[in-house]
């Protein structure tokens, strides 16, 4: 039922958004030509926008409300269609094979442009899936991880322009190299608290890309590097097509390889020390986990990841500058990280390919995109901080009756 | 050593650093009293620079003298920059007051990409000139090589800023109630202290100075776009982390130790690594010092 003052309220609302947005939205100024435009008809757009998001908003809210004091009072949280049908082996595997497929068909069923798109899809996903062990994971929010990316991308291409080192080496070597970075930025920052480890490393995001684009004798500047390398297919030469189906088999490969390592890891004695980490910094202390070890193996992990995409991606467009490389790469991550479910592999999966696809399939919005990640970002923060596909956590069921019987 | 080279540095060193000190006003203070950054500050310095364009191209159209146009102008921004802030406050940061720290951080963030993109499509990519609002006064003539008087107003409007806040936070009612909440929210509460609207005061006092800030350098530069609020917002903040955040006075000496750092290091040393030396600034201090010059250190408890 719709009642009278809800209806007020958000008529209230939206006239104070009218009032809010009235000089950017509606009036737009030429100082060169002095030229004044004005734009009434955003005016309605923006009323009636703020009305009804204004209702939803507060819809939410309370029902978010609602959902608390139901997990409060130990009622058992309902569990979501697709973490019950995750659940059961049976489904899952019935999915994990239509996926495989869906997988290994699609360069021959689909163009070589949609192709090159997926490929795109699967490096943010491996970048996800880094920054996963080290947002999600080990909870230090980290803002520069394009760095390592960048890292990664500019040792291929400069080893390959000096000493011709090809692909399948430049690789690890990628990797490593983001790795030694990640430690060496690990050291002096990881004494902070979350807050200022988020302020430096978006600095040190920052002052890798300046350099990159300043020191002209190394880097190139700005022009960047062309003419990298594809990957190498055992010395065949691929015509260009063969060679991006190629790169897309690769990265499916990769990936699963990253999908492999990262559920290895989350469930190892070093990921449940991340989580322990990320949970309750101080009793995971007393519990004797080395804090300054297991952040840093974290850092270094995420980037060794980094650093190899980078690689990829530069053998992937054979051109790269800085211009790859800005802090709202590293946003675009994030918001990946967080869409998907913080700490979760298939939520993480899923974030990145909803954020990649959908834009270059929607290309009307793709003008609004980081509009609509700033709003993602904001609005699963406030009504599901744990993403799409949260993770399970794992608990114990205090259910025998001796425990009844104490109470 | 070249004397005047060295003083034109020097007073450069000291207008950024006032600029600074009026952005960092307001992440120190929401700091201090919620302990979070706010990431959207330099984005609500920036729409009030933009307001302020709008309005003085209006009013210019429409034929109002200079020194009227100035105050509608800066009262116009400094009006919607808090209405801004109170806004964001309301909508991304009160929902999760109680949520983990990361949570309000990453909302922080989705909330400066989302004000920042929302300038660019309402408005427009392209650098814009902002009109020099401050005349040259008679009485600078012969220093106006080396410092401009809209260098001097920077200075002067900075000073009075500071000196109203201080007095503000020291004896009138709401100070107190932020000196309160700042130590102790829970306990504030407790003594009848509105802590909502006490939050809310914050944000609109640190928006009004950011959104004074903005005009201030718009007109200094001459030349705004969408994009100067995240840098501007982030060397604010190392100027606040510098001084000690949470601690007001901090953020000014901070502002001023990190303008002549910049100031002296482009001058002497490189212009193309200006960003860099405040970058490096901060993770020297933040080694060495975490708590910044006027912090006082405070260990975690459980």
């Amino acid at each position: 039922m719709i009642k009278f003052s809800e209806i007020k309220k958000s008529l209230f609302i939206s006239i104070w958004f009218v009032f809010l947005t009235f000089p950017i939205m509606v009036i737009r100024v030429n100082p060169i030509e002095k030229v004044i435009e004005w734009r009434w008809h955003n005016i309605m757009l923006v009323g009636i926008g703020s009305f009804i998001i204004s209702y939803i908003w507060r819809y939410l809210l309370k029902r978010k409300e609602l959902g608390d004091q139901k997990a409060k009072s130990g009622e058992e949280a309902k569990i979501s269609m697709i973490r019950e049908a995750l659940s059961n082996p049976r489904v899952f595997k019935m999915a994990m094979f239509g996926v495989g497929i869906l997988a290994v068909i699609f360069p021959f069923v689909f163009s070589i442009y949609q192709t090159n798109i997926m490929i795109t899809a699967l490096i943010y996903v491996m970048l996800g899936l880094g920054l996963n062990i080290v947002v999600g994971l080990a909870g230090l929010l980290d803002l520069g991880y394009v760095a390592f990316y960048a890292v990664g991308a500019y040792s291929y291409a400069l080893l390959n322009f000096h000493y011709g080192i090809g692909f399948w080496t430049a690789l690890p070597i990628g990797g490593a190299l983001a790795a030694c970075f990640g430690i060496i930025l690990g050291f002096p920052v990881l004494r902070l608290r979350g807050d200022y480890l988020a302020i430096v490393t978006l600095g040190f995001g920052e002052i890798i890309r300046i350099i990159l684009e300043n020191w002209n004798e190394f880097s190139f500047g700005p022009s960047g590097i062309a003419n990298i390398p594809r990957p190498g297919f055992f010395g065949i030469e691929l015509s260009l097509n063969n060679s991006i189906t190629y790169i897309y088999f690769l990265m499916i490969g990769l990936t699963l390889l990253t999908i492999f390592v990262v559920k290895r890891l989350q469930d190892s004695r070093i990921g449940r020390a991340w989580i322990a980490l990320r949970e309750d910094e101080i009793a995971c202390q007393a519990m004797g986990i080395d804090k300054t070890k297991t952040k840093l193996t974290a850092f270094a992990l995420g980037a060794t990841w980094a650093g190899m995409a980078g690689v990829i991606f530069a053998a992937k467009t054979t051109f790269i500058n800085p211009a790859s490389f800005t802090v709202w790469e590293s946003i675009i991550i994030l918001c990946i990280v967080v869409l998907g479910g913080m700490g979760s592999v298939v939520g993480v999966i899923t974030g990145a390919f909803i954020l990649m696809l959908l834009p270059e399939y929607l290309r009307a919005f793709s003008e609004y995109r980081m509009l609509i990640f700033g709003a993602i970002l904001v609005t699963m923060m406030v009504f599901r901080p744990g993403g799409m596909i949260s993770t399970v956590r794992r608990t114990y069921q205090f259910k025998d009756e001796t425990a009844e019987r104490k109470r | 050593m070249d004397w005047e080279y060295f003083f034109e540095l020097l007073l450069g060193g000291l207008t950024r650093g006032s600029i600074y000190a009026l952005i960092a006003l307001g992440y120190t203070m929401v700091y201090g009293i919620i302990q979070l950054i706010n990431f959207a500050h330099g984005e609500i310095y920036m729409i009030g620079a933009f307001t302020g364009l709008i309005v003085i191209s209006v009013l210019s159209l429409l034929g109002l003298n200079q020194i009227a146009i100035i105050f509608i102008a800066a009262m116009v921004a400094v009006i919607y920059s808090t209405a801004y802030g109170y806004t964001v406050e309301k909508i991304a940061y009160k929902p999760l007051r109680n949520a983990p720290r990361l949570s309000a951080l990453i909302s922080a963030i989705g909330m400066s990409l989302f004000l920042y993109n929302y300038v660019l499509l309402a408005q427009t990519s392209d650098f814009l000139p902002f009109p020099n609002l401050i005349p040259e006064f008679e009485f600078m003539e012969p220093y106006s090589h080396i410092f401009s008087s809209n260098e001097l107003v920077i200075i002067l409007v900075t000073a009075m800023v500071m000196i109203l806040l201080t007095l503000l936070i020291k004896f009138t009612k709401i100070g107190k109630a932020m000196r309160a909440t700042a130590q102790d929210k829970e306990m504030a509460m407790l003594v009848g202290v509105d802590v909502n609207r006490v939050i809310s005061a914050t944000f609109i006092i640190g928006s009004a100075t950011a959104a004074l800030g903005g005009i201030l350098i718009a007109s200094h530069i001459g030349q705004i776009n969408y994009f100067i609020g995240f840098i501007a917002g982030i060397k604010a903040f190392v100027a606040a982390v510098l001084g000690g955040i949470g601690s007001i006075p901090g953020a000014v000496l901070g502002s001023l130790v990190l303008g002549w750092t910049e100031s002296f290091a482009t001058g002497y040393i490189s212009s193309d690594y200006e960003d860099v030396f405040a970058f490096i600034f901060l993770v020297l201090i933040l080694i060495f010092r975490p708590a910044g010059i006027l912090g006082r250190t405070d260990t975690e408890k459980v």
